[in-house]
């Protein structure tokens, strides 16, 4: 897999702009999927997936081969993601007043502590009701828990895509882990 | 909970990363055999894991790869300018050449703006205009660089004016008379007395060796 990475990379290197295409093919569903399970918003998931594919193509030449091209680019998704989360939090208190009118987008424009009424929760799916939790974790907490249970990445690999020691990232998946517990304890 | 030891909590954490020692695991049975909160703890834990990892796994949309190739930046015209230098080095040594060689010959012909002319003796200069006074009698080739020349004696030689005129005379003229005016005719020129000059090299070392 890596070899054949690597083999694309040189390719899109060279000014072979279709190669990179072929990497967008690898690795389109997963980073859609930690995008969307970060963001909580289909929109938004592919605007940031794409904004990292673009991101990987245009600073590629920084890319170490010898590493794991992976790693690489979920580093670079999950900080879109956190950014976009950051940024978008102030947003909240503008978006309230107008909340009820926004229909389907509802869910996404609901900041973290702001839980939904019970009855509402116990209307969701299962799966929508988990990943309605997951996006009400902080960003630090999410970030690791996704890559944990969702990519099921081992934890040497988290901590290099978080760029967090070892130590860190055990401890945001315990809290992580922890407050999920807590929120489903209900169902 | 309060009662239970603290480290039964860290080692909760350590089993469920997968990540704990034969030793503490057999503390950890022991203990969640006795404790029922903690007991509860863990199956919920273990039940949140499960959750979280039952989500379904989404799908990027159809066509997200396209999308996502035409957000990439277009490749740059330099880019591609580099690409084909790369690829084509021995034109490019050529191409390298031959701007250089031109851009040398145009700038001595554009640059060269200042009069000039070739010494020889008894040549009078009156402003830009190089005189050959009457009565005196030159001999050798002239080169006259952005003036005129005026014959009122006698010249035995060739006269090439660039950039200038010949300016009709009385005088005696024994060789060519050549005007260059334009950088078509000057870059010819000095192909030709190029050439010229290597024939007369090679006649010269035939010459020799007779």
């Amino acid at each position: 897999m890596d070899a054949l990475v690597n083999k694309r990379i040189k390719k899109v290197l060279k000014g072979d702009q279709n190669a990179f295409a072929e990497i967008v093919e690898l690795y389109q569903h997963q980073l859609y999927q930690i995008c969307y399970r970060m963001l909580n918003n289909k929109h938004e998931a592919e605007d940031i997936a794409q904004e990292a594919f673009m991101r990987a193509y245009v600073n590629l030449h920084t890319f170490d081969q010898q590493r794991k091209f992976s790693t690489w680019l979920y580093r670079i998704a999950t900080n879109l993601c956190i950014d976009r989360i950051r940024k978008k939090k102030p947003d909240y208190h503008l978006d309230a007043e107008v909340r009820g009118t926004e229909g389907l987008d509802m869910y996404s424009s609901i900041a973290n502590d702001d839980q939904l009424p019970e009855e509402e929760l116990m209307r969701m799916e299962v799966q929508e009701r988990v990943q309605y939790e997951i996006s009400r974790l902080p960003d630090k907490y999410r970030a690791a828990i996704v890559l944990k249970y969702i990519e099921e990445l081992p934890l040497a690999e988290i901590s290099e895509i978080l760029d967090l020691p070892l130590g860190t990232v055990k401890t945001r998946i315990h809290r992580g882990r922890e407050a999920l517990r807590k929120q489903l304890s209900n169902l | 909970m309060n009662t239970c030891p603290e480290n039964i909590i860290q080692y909760m954490d350590d089993y469920l990363d997968g990540d704990i020692n034969a030793a503490d695991e057999a503390v950890l049975k022991a203990h969640l055999e006795s404790c029922i909160d903690c007991r509860k703890q863990y199956h919920e834990l273990t039940k949140t894991i499960a959750f979280v990892q039952s989500a379904s796994h989404i799908q990027a949309p159809a066509d997200f790869v396209q999308k996502t190739m035409q957000r990439l930046p277009k490749q740059s015209q330099r880019g591609g300018v580099q690409r084909w230098l790369r690829k084509n080095p021995i034109l490019t040594a050529a191409a390298l050449f031959c701007i250089l060689m031109s851009a040398a010959l145009f700038t001595n012909f554009n640059n060269d703006q200042q009069f000039a002319f070739t010494k020889q003796e008894n040549l009078v200069v009156e402003g830009e205009t190089v005189v050959v006074p009457e009565g005196e009698v030159v001999t050798g080739d002239i080169t006259v660089r952005n003036g005129d020349i005026r014959v009122e004696g006698e010249l035995r030689g060739d006269v090439t004016i660039v950039n200038g005129k010949y300016m009709a005379s009385s005088g005696v003229i024994t060789g060519e008379i050549e005007e260059i005016d334009r950088a078509f005719e000057w870059l010819w020129y000095q192909i030709k007395s190029g050439v010229k000059e290597a024939a007369s090299i090679f006649g010269g070392s035939e010459d020799t060796e007779e």
